[in-house]
Formats: structure tokens, C-alpha cells, sequence
């Protein structure tokens, strides 16, 4: 049997450290994207296209992330489709993070006084002007805690995704435990690693809402 | 032909009718104060002549331009009526500057250079324009109307909606406000008012309007409306006998 020193085992984790951090990337930085066209969806004047984005929110919170790894990743499987599992774990956190991130900014473009959106209204300012240089600008502020907050949540979903092989940190923690027999020491170091990926976030995400709170001008 | 038309206008909130079929014809350069009790359906009447509510029956036309509730017609309505709100409401995030500036180049397309003139000019004409570069939490109620005013005044209007400018005010900022509202009364702006400020009213307005329950109960110039009161509504809202 091979050996594996310490330093082994830790090179080992911080390799597939890499892809925990890069696949949380992707997650965030996509969902974000598609987030923001689903919050358009969601307070849309058409009633059509709030009603999607209702469904597909309440739908994708309302059933567990692993279950929808499994269907990007097994389902289309079935249609012939066959999908890796980068890329089905890519496209379920996407899917999954836009449903959250959607709902928070939701709650923040709604925070927005309603005689903001009057005032530009009667300045003849369309639906897409209004939240361009109005809305968005002023819930961006009340947005950054919380997306920041949940940014966390999505580091921690990607540990899901070694279920479908996908070989990021956890996935990393059980082939390296199979190999040395250490679960304690490895699981541990594992669990240290996703502290000081998260840590970082959720406490700026608290400075960042004490700031906000103390400079509650507008500016 | 009338600069604002409003004919039969009807608008219902759920099962209960707010506007009971309104008919007002206002003339350029008119000074319209429009009183009444509370829930007359005043503020409702302005909203719908600036298209921020959808009327159910009627029609109103604003210098030719018919109100159709898609985002052209309003955009096209909406340039020619500007609206003042009793909660001021200024664009926080921007400065005074950027408030009268940003719909001109928005919405008009204006050149950034040519919409800073425009702004500066406005804010001169409403006493503020040292105020160019603050932003709106640094000024008090009376100037943040002001800048409201001079931000409705720069996509050049011709005629503006005023809903109870003054009511959210401090009682030494009001004098301030109404000032600026008596100028442009008599430079000739087409003016739509609801106001409690019953003096005011007397003094610059050329036709009161009196609502009750949905209606144009009572109309008429000023010195008849409140020396000479013809309905018992009319008279007790007054407080005359
Ligand atoms: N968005 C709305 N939804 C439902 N009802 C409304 C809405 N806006 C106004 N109303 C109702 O319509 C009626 C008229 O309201 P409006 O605001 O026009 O009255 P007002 O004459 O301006 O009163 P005030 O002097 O208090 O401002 C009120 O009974 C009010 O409750
Ligand atoms: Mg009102």
C-alpha cells in the first residue's frame, strides 16, 4: 500500500479545492446572470411571465438541490443526452442559485419606496429606464448583505455535487479517505477548508450590513 | 379646442368607483384648484391625467394627445404633463443635478451638455441653484420640493399636476413652495392643483373645482366657489353656514 504523508493528503485537498472554488464561481456568476432576467420575469407587467417565474422559483426552493443534480445529471441521460457531470453540476447550481438570488432582489427592488417608481413614471421613463436608473441602483444597496449571505449557501451546495461525481472537495475527501483509512483527520481538514472559504463571505456579508445600516443616507 | 380634455371619466378600484364620470375642460394657461374631503377621488383624478392609473370609461386628451394605456401613448402623454407629489419624491441616490438631468437625458435623448444648462436654468428659476452638486437628504422639505418642481419643469411641460405639494411640509416651508407655484401661475403655466391651502387657492387660481364622491360637485372661479357656495357640501366643507 502506498504511503501518504500529511503533506500529501492536504495537496490532494487543495487540488480539488480548485473546482469547489471554480464551480462556485460559475454557479454564482451564472445564476446571478439568469437571477437578474428572472427578477425582470418576476415583476413583469405581463402576467404570462410573473407566472413563470413564480412557478420556477417555488419549484426549484421547494425541491432539494440533490434531487436536481440528479435530474440534470441522470434525467437527460435517459433522453440519450449525455451529460458529464461538470457540466450537470454546473447547470443545476446555476438553475438552483437563480431561483434564490431572484427571490432576495425581489424583496429588495420591492423595498424601494413606490413613489420612486411614480416620479419617473410621470418623467416618461419606460419599464426598463425606470429600474436601470432607478430602482436597480437603489436596491443594489439593499441587495449586497444578503447575496453575499447566500454566496455561502452556494459554496456549501456545490459539496453536493461529488454525489454525481463530480470531483470537487468532498468528493476529494472520500477518495483520499479510502485510500489512507484517516476519516477523522481527513473529513476534518475537509470541513476546515469550506470554513475558510466561507467564513470570509459570511462575515463580510455582516460588516457589510452594519455599514449599510450605520450609512443609511442614500449615497 | 381645450388643452386638457377629460370627459366622462370613470375609474373604479375592485367593485368601488372612485371616479363617477368626470368632465373638466381646462384652457391654457388655466390655474385649476382642485379641493375637496378626503377620498373625493382628487389625487385620483391627476393620477389618471398623467396615466399612472387606467381609467375604466371616458376619455382624457392632453393637447391632442389621447390617453391609450400602452407605453408609447403614456411616454407621449407624460411629456406633456409633469407631476408634483406631496412626498417630493427626488431620486435619493443622485444629486440635485443629476435629478433634473437624468429624464431629460433618458427620456429626451437630450445631449449631457445641453440637459446641465437646462438643469441649471430650472434650479436658478426655483431659487436652488447653488444646490446643484447636494444631494437630496441635505435639504430641507420646502428645497426638495423645489427641486421636484425645477425636475418637472426641465422635459418642459405644458401643464403640470400638483397633489397637495405642500402638505407634507413644516408650515414655514410652505410660503416657500407656493411661491414658486404663484411664479409660474403668472408666466402662464397650465396648472392642475389639489391643495387645502384655501387662500392660495383664492388668490391665484382662476377656477375652483370642488369633488365630492367621485364627482365634479361644485365648479366655478374662485370668488363665487368660496364667497358663494350654492350646495349644502360645498358649505359644510367650507365650514360656512
Ligand atoms: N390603489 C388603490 N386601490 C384601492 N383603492 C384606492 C386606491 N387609490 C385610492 N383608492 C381609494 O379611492 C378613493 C379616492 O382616493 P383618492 O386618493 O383619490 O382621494 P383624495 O381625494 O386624494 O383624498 P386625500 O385628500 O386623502 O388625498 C379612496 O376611497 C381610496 O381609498
Ligand atoms: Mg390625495
Amino acid at each position: 500500500m502506498i504511503e501518504f504523508t500529511t503533506w500529501d493528503i492536504i495537496r490532494n485537498l487543495l487540488l480539488a479545492t480548485r473546482w469547489t472554488v471554480l464551480l462556485s464561481l460559475v454557479s454564482f456568476v451564472g445564476g446571478g446572470t439568469a437571477g437578474l432576467l428572472l427578477l425582470f420575469l418576476r415583476i413583469s407587467k405581463r402576467k404570462a411571465l410573473r407566472g413563470f417565474a413564480r412557478y420556477y422559483i417555488e419549484l426549484f426552493q421547494g425541491t432539494p438541490l440533490l434531487m436536481q443534480l440528479f435530474i440534470a445529471f441522470f434525467g437527460l441521460g435517459l433522453f440519450g443526452i449525455d451529460v458529464p457531470a461538470w457540466l450537470a453540476a454546473g447547470l443545476a447550481l446555476i438553475l438552483w442559485t437563480a431561483s434564490f438570488l431572484a427571490e432576495i432582489w425581489r424583496g429588495c427592488v420591492e423595498a424601494v419606496a413606490k413613489g420612486q417608481w411614480e416620479a419617473s413614471a410621470s418623467l416618461g421613463m419606460g419599464r426598463f429606464q425606470q429600474m436601470r436608473y432607478i430602482i436597480l441602483p437603489q436596491a443594489l444597496k439593499v441587495a449586497i448583505p444578503p447575496t453575499v449571505g447566500f454566496s455561502v449557501q452556494v459554496v456549501k451546495g456545490t459539496a453536493l455535487t461529488s454525489i454525481i461525481g463530480f470531483v470537487e472537495l468532498s468528493k476529494a475527501g472520500t477518495v483520499v479517505t479510502n485510500a489512507t483509512f484517516q476519516p477523522f483527520t481527513i473529513y476534518g481538514l475537509v470541513a476546515l477548508i469550506y470554513f475558510a472559504l466561507c467564513w470570509p463571505l459570511s462575515k463580510s456579508s455582516q460588516i457589510l450590513e452594519r455599514k449599510l445600516n450605520v450609512a443609511h443616507r442614500n449615497h | 379646442m381645450s388643452l386638457i380634455e377629460i370627459t366622462e371619466v370613470r375609474k373604479s378600484f375592485g367593485s368601488t368607483e372612485v371616479l363617477k364620470g368626470i368632465n373638466l375642460d381646462v384652457e391654457p394657461g388655466e390655474v385649476i384648484a382642485i379641493i375637496g374631503k378626503s377620498g373625493s377621488g382628487k389625487s385620483t383624478l391627476l393620477r389618471c391625467i398623467n396615466g399612472l392609473e387606467t381609467i375604466n370609461n371616458g376619455s382624457i386628451s392632453v393637447a391632442g394627445a389621447q390617453f391609450i394605456d400602452d407605453e408609447l401613448h403614456l411616454k407621449a402623454l407624460r411629456l406633456k404633463v409633469g407631476m408634483i407629489f406631496q412626498q417630493f419624491n427626488l431620486f435619493p441616490h443622485l444629486t440635485v443635478g443629476g435629478n433634473v438631468i437624468l429624464s431629460q437625458t433618458v427620456v429626451k435623448k437630450t445631449p449631457r451638455p445641453e440637459a446641465e444648462t437646462m438643469a441649471r436654468k430650472m434650479l436658478e428659476r426655483v431659487g436652488l441653484g447653488h444646490k446643484f452638486d447636494a444631494y437630496p437628504d441635505e435639504l430641507s422639505g420646502g428645497q426638495q420640493q423645489r427641486v421636484a418642481i425645477a425636475r418637472a419643469l426641465a422635459m418642459q411641460p405644458i401643464a403640470l399636476l400638483c397633489d397637495e405639494i405642500t402638505s407634507a411640509l413644516d408650515p414655514e416651508l410652505v410660503s416657500e413652495v407656493l411661491a414658486v407655484v404663484r411664479e409660474l401661475a403668472t408666466e402662464g403655466m397650465t396648472l392642475l392643483m389639489v391643495t387645502h391651502e384655501m387662500k392660495f387657492a383664492r388668490d391665484v387660481c382662476s377656477r375652483v373645482v370642488f369633488m365630492h364622491q367621485g364627482r365634479v360637485h361644485e365648479i366655478g372661479p374662485p370668488e363665487g366657489v368660496f364667497a358663494n357656495p350654492k350646495t349644502p357640501e360645498l358649505r359644510q366643507f367650507l365650514g360656512v353656514h
